[in-house]
């Protein structure tokens, strides 16, 4: 009898993969938050957890590959979560067209690394019942 | 792995706002660098910020910052009549430099709190990873 660790770790290693990519996001979004007419992104993690946990291995599969015609083509490194970026509401109007609010992505980012320490500290207890299971304490 | 090009994006965005508080520096260091022509005279500097996106990744949420290039102001120079200032020009008048102290100290505290956001964004992923890398360890 295989351990499945996909079933047994749940949706947790998804919400690390998708909370680490909106980090990323919202990192970018503070570094160019003077940058003449940078549009603030973000991704629907809703959506984007529902679409992940929905599919759950066909989803990770690159579903967009690049059409090569030639051995030499090189493929482009897909990401498949690249599909949900969307821009973010401005609460108000700027002269430059930058619409990056710092305090609104101060504690967007805030929220996502309590919210990825929370994944992080499920999955070790996930990691530790299983240790404990093939201990047999 | 995702959360370590936030690294790069986050050391990007401090060396952007170093260039801008280091033109913060020059403009009020030049304040009273009066000079005999208009060409000549110190103008106040700015720099204009650029989106890097990576071309080889093709990855829209890693978007670096990058200083365009640093304008001079436009703004129309200030003339003094100065007579025995050793730069007067043959009518008497020195040009002042077209630099807003207000202005520079406002531009000032606003590179300082990005820069801080910056650090602080560097510092929480840096904890993320070391957590991450010690998932499991009881």
């Amino acid at each position: 009898m295989a351990i499945s660790f996909d079933k047994h770790l749940g949706a947790f290693d998804d919400a690390l993969i998708l909370r680490s990519r909106r980090s990323e996001i919202i990192a970018s979004n503070i570094a160019n938050a003077d940058t003449p007419g940078y549009q603030a992104k973000d991704i629907d993690f809703k959506s984007a957890m529902s679409n992940a946990m929905g599919t759950r291995s066909e989803f990770k599969k690159d579903s967009l590959k690049m059409a090569t015609t030639n051995n030499n083509h090189i493929q482009m490194s897909q990401n498949t979560f690249s599909a949900d970026t969307m821009y973010r509401n401005p609460y108000q109007p700027s002269l430059d067209g930058n619409t990056v609010d710092a305090g609104v992505e101060k504690t967007e980012f805030t929220k996502n690394a309590i919210h990825y320490n929370a994944s992080l500290r499920f999955l070790t207890g996930k990691f530790q019942s299983l240790t404990k299971a093939i201990k047999g304490q | 792995m995702g959360l370590f090009n936030t690294f790069e994006i986050s050391g990007s965005a401090m060396t952007a706002q170093t260039v801008r508080m280091n033109l913060v520096a020059s403009n009020l260091a030049n304040v009273n660098s009066a000079a005999s022509s208009v060409d000549g005279t110190y103008k106040s500097r700015q720099a204009v910020f650029k989106t890097v996106v990576d071309q080889f990744s093709n990855d829209p949420a890693v978007a670096k910052v990058a200083v365009d290039r640093i304008v001079e102001s436009e703004e129309p120079l200030k003339a003094q009549y100065q007579p025995h200032h050793p730069n007067a020009n043959d009518d008497g008048y020195v040009f002042m430099p077209n630099v807003n102290p207000i202005e520079s100290m406002a531009n000032m505290i606003d590179a300082s709190r990005s820069y801080q956001t910056n650090v602080e964004v560097l510092n929480t992923t840096k904890q993320l990873l070391m957590r991450t890398i010690n998932l499991g360890k009881s």
